[in-house]
């Protein structure tokens, strides 16, 4: 237990309060908030600031216009193509947010695709992916699955007694919904909002490969790794990113208690056939959704099998060089991938397991502090954690690793395990209270001890759950760039996303870049697959609050 | 609002090709305590989601007064319906979720309060106004549910197993509430419940249901005493169904022969008038309508019939007994009193019982 906490303290905790003391400490030590005044003096920085709220309260906005009458169909409605229609909602969450950015490049930027269709009628090409737009717009195709999903269970929630109270009173039609309907989707739709606010300021590499850097995570980034460690205005800009994580978690705190309630009761929600005329209508919108999920992944797959691939509408010629460039040329970066995900799924698993059993069957004093601290990496930017890593442990000698922590390829391995822990530590939990303690008592009563009982009954039960968590862990830290970026020690050393992101510097890379997409598409495919088949319905729980 | 009377006209209602419950004739007066009694999935349910307009009938109509009601929409019939899970908006506030109807209705801010906090005295229940239902406990969201449903003053309360999920002494005492608010307030009210017990003790009229049909009509009493078919008999109360042949009626008096076991003479009260020697006939006694003795008593040796103890099951005022006689198995139940010698298993007994506890069923009726 003690031992756990330090393990939590020292690489979750300790790292963020570093870089908070930093930001808030001056030379000598003593406390100031002199930094944070020069920050919103520098009109850099609160431009930066102000392009991150808006533009993580437009990816909010645009997600949740695209995903609630999606939601609303499909928690409503039964009718031919559901399933497709479910199934390319989710596919945008298989592919990384910064390897879509490049594909929508190539389709709807300024020599993009539909940019070079259009033009033969218009004279300039439309700026779709120019700066912040650009980030929005692939951020809004990447998240908006995440509102989808969350709003969809509350919806399955709600149990159509509720409803037809309503109508029994005398409510019906758009003011049903707006009383009784609406508010019992809102902690659904709150938790997927939420989300995808956090994971939008959050992500560098959008903004990175659209070499648009106005914004916090880009500025944060750029000041730790271009003016150096001990710039303190890359701490500020940390602390005010952790701030707004922390402001927009507290801000929606109520309806997130509100959700636990109304799961409470097993529902039997309103379900009914759409037939008629409303459904050529509902295939059109899953045309429209199908398209534009997956405009990413075409483009993507397109570019790894292209060779050349310039001011035209397709490329003119193929290759599949690429392909044998990153398998067979320089294949660490697939192979380093799969080192660390496996790695950090694993030792997340094993976390993950005693934090939930400790949570749920023992009486240890301090594991609501466990708890807590476990749940923190939801609200800290991966671009944060790498920072105080760096920090914290650049001085500091790994036994074993012949050098600080962070040359080591391990520290990429926990990064991941801490940034990802708190989903496993809720799938753990969740698998754990499927399993009623008096099974576990039966078992003793029969003469089992606790390790025997553990082994023979609860292990056996959560086991599904368990790798369900892990798998998690593993799709997740595939995509993982923000704190990669900032931790690859060497370039051999980097994962899937670094590689990528070195490929698409430069304009000849692009395609092996592409192809490594590919690859990490893929891994994450097999992956959601996989916790498909093994939670079930329940499987959109990977991707809620 | 005035209270109104019910009309179900040869109501049916389908899924697919299964009909849910067909052929409903009910007429269910003003001020009326009416109760559908019947097991699970045998339409009831269906029934009272058809006045409440939740269920569109395929055939027949539904009156309230006597106005047709199929094509008014659930939210303007004013009909009170306090569902099974009580269903109250977690979203909502005690006072909100009361006040829901009320403001549907556009009262003024004044007469909402004043009607809520009403309401919520009706049903005992004030000083949780602005606690969420999930901070209640199971009686206190059914009294919420209730308030919230009276509260609209509807012309009919429909009730849907409200009680099923309190604990049994919290029941007992709900029922009784329940009745005298009901009987204040002289609302036509529709109960729907599979528990016999509850059914009878409530209503002013029961309708028995079984596989979408009404299988008996009436009073409490008229259904308990006079079970119209084996059905009724065995589902409210139980009975011993003994199956036998009119050899002779003689004024009040019909001997009967049962089927089963060594030949058997009872003797009962006259059946129905059309009855005839030689009929097959079906006979219902109730457990507690038997008598356990040692032997023979004195007369002509009718309605006694031997038996021995199976089982014996002790429960305070009265002892159960499972008896074997006439090659079935037979239930009684006597009452006890201190010092009364109990029957143990394997002990050889006698059965007697008046004529006038055997209550006719007409034979295998209905299905």
């Amino acid at each position: 237990m003690v031992g756990l906490l330090a393990l939590l303290v020292a690489f979750i905790l300790y790292p963020v309060l570093r870089v908070l003391w930093i930001s808030l400490s001056d030379d000598q030590g003593d406390f100031t908030l002199l930094h944070f005044l020069n920050f919103f003096r520098r009109p850099l920085f609160r431009e930066a600031l102000w392009n991150t709220l808006w533009s993580g309260a437009l990816v909010v906005f645009f997600s949740a216009l695209m995903a609630l009458p999606l939601a609303y169909v499909l928690a409503r409605y039964e009718f031919r193509g559901k399933l497709l229609l479910q199934t390319a909602a989710t596919l945008p969450l298989v592919i990384p947010p910064f390897v879509g950015a490049v594909a929508m490049q190539l389709i709807l930027g300024r020599s993009g695709m539909v940019n070079l269709i259009l033009m033969r009628w218009l004279d300039a090409p439309i700026p779709f992916m120019e700066g912040l737009a650009g980030v929005v717009l692939v951020q809004t195709l990447h998240f908006f699955p995440f509102i989808l999903l969350n709003t969809m269970v509350s919806l399955a929630n709600v149990d159509a007694s509720l409803e037809e109270a309503a109508q029994n009173l005398g409510c019906h039609g758009f003011r049903l919904f707006r009383r009784v309907t609406l508010p019992l989707m809102m902690p659904g739709f709150i938790a997927g909002a939420l989300l995808t606010f956090i994971r939008a300021i959050d992500d560098l590499g959008t903004p990175l490969m659209l070499n648009y850097k106005n914004l916090l995570a880009p500025q944060a980034y750029l000041r730790i790794t271009t003016i150096g460690m001990d710039d303190v205005d890359g701490y500020v800009v940390c602390v005010v990113l952790v701030l707004l994580s922390l402001a927009s978690l507290f801000a929606a705190r109520k309806y997130l208690s509100l959700a636990e309630y109304a799961t409470l009761q097993s529902a039997a929600p309103v379900r009914r056939r759409l037939r008629g005329k409303a459904l050529p209508f509902v295939w059109l919108l899953i045309g429209l959704i199908l398209l534009i999920s997956l405009l990413p992944h075409i483009g993507i797959l397109l570019l790894s099998f292209s060779k050349i691939w310039s001011f035209t509408i397709l490329p003119t010629t193929y290759t599949m060089g690429h392909y044998s460039e990153i398998l067979f040329r320089v294949p660490h970066f697939v192979l380093n991938t799969l080192r660390y995900m496996v790695l950090a799924a694993a030792f997340d698993v094993v976390l993950g397991t005693i934090i939930a059993f400790l949570l749920l069957r023992s009486r240890v004093p301090g594991r609501n502090l466990l708890d807590v601290i476990a749940t923190m990496p939801l609200a800290i930017p991966g671009v944060v954690l790498a920072v105080g890593y760096l920090r914290v442990f650049h001085g500091w000698d790994f036994p074993g690793a012949g050098g600080p922590l962070t040359s080591s390829w391990f520290i990429l391995v926990i990064a991941y395990t801490m940034r990802r822990l708190p989903y496993t530590v809720r799938a753990c939990y969740a698998a754990f209270q499927q399993v009623h303690i008096s099974l576990e008592e039966a078992a003793q009563n029969l003469g089992a001890n606790r390790w025997r009982t553990f082994v023979k009954i609860t292990l056996p039960m959560i086991a599904g759950g368990l790798v369900a968590g892990g798998l998690i862990a593993f799709i997740t830290s595939c995509v993982e760039l923000s704190s990669t970026i900032m931790l690859v020690p060497r370039i051999e050393l980097g994962p899937i996303a670094y590689g990528i992101y070195l490929y698409m510097q430069s304009p000849l890379g692009r395609g092996a870049g592409a192809a490594l997409g590919v690859v990490a598409i893929l891994l994450v495919s097999l992956g959601t697959y996989l916790t498909y088949r093994i939670f079930g319905g329940r499987a959109g729980s990977a991707f809620r609050i | 609002m005035k209270s109104a009377a019910v009309r179900f006209d040869k109501i049916g209602k389908r899924y697919g090709a299964q009909w849910v419950v067909r052929d409903i004739n009910l007429h269910i007066e003003a001020g009326e305590f009416f109760t559908f009694l019947g097991p699970s999935g045998c339409g009831k349910t269906t029934l009272l989601r058809i006045v409440a307009g939740f269920v569109a009938p395929d055939e027949g109509v539904v009156f309230l007064d006597d106005a047709a009601v199929n094509d008014v929409p659930a939210w303007r019939r004013d009909v009170g319906m306090v569902f099974q899970n009580y269903a109250l908006w977690p979203h909502m506030t005690v006072f909100e979720n009361v006040a829901f109807g009320l403001r549907e209705r556009k009262l003024s801010r004044s007469e909402i309060d004043s009607r809520v906090g009403k309401a919520l005295q009706q049903v005992e229940l004030n000083g949780v106004e602005r606690r969420r239902p999930s901070q209640l406990s199971g009686g206190q969201q059914q009294r919420v549910a209730l308030a919230r449903t009276l509260v609209i003053q509807p012309r009919v309360l429909l009730l849907d197993e409200p009680l099923s999920n309190l604990d049994a002494k919290l029941r007992v005492e709900m029922r009784l509430e329940l009745l005298k608010l009901q009987g204040r307030l002289g609302l036509t009210t529709i109960y729907v419940t599979h528990d016999q017990e509850e059914a009878l003790a409530m209503s002013t009229r029961i309708a028995v249901i079984n596989q979408g049909h009404v299988a008996q009509e009436g009073t409490p009493r008229e259904i308990y005493e006079h079970p119209a078919n084996d059905f009724v008999a065995g589902f409210v109360g139980q009975s011993n169904i003994l199956p036998g042949t009119i050899l002779s009626i003689e004024r009040n008096r019909a001997t009967i022969e049962l089927a089963d076991g060594p030949a058997t003479e009872v003797s009962t009260a006259a059946p129905r008038a059309s009855a005839q020697p030689g009929d097959a006939v079906l006979l219902g006694i109730r457990p507690e309508a038997l008598h356990v003795t040692e032997r023979r008593t004195t007369g002509d040796g009718l309605n006694q019939i031997e038996g021995m103890i199976l089982a014996s099951a002790y429960q305070g005022g009265s002892v159960e007994y499972e008896i074997a006689a006439l090659g079935k198995t037979i239930k009684a139940r006597i009452a006890n009193s201190k010092g009364k010698s109990l029957f143990q298993r394997g002990d050889k007994i006698i059965v007697a019982f008046a004529a006038e506890d055997v209550t006719f069923i007409p034979a295998k009726s209905a299905e």
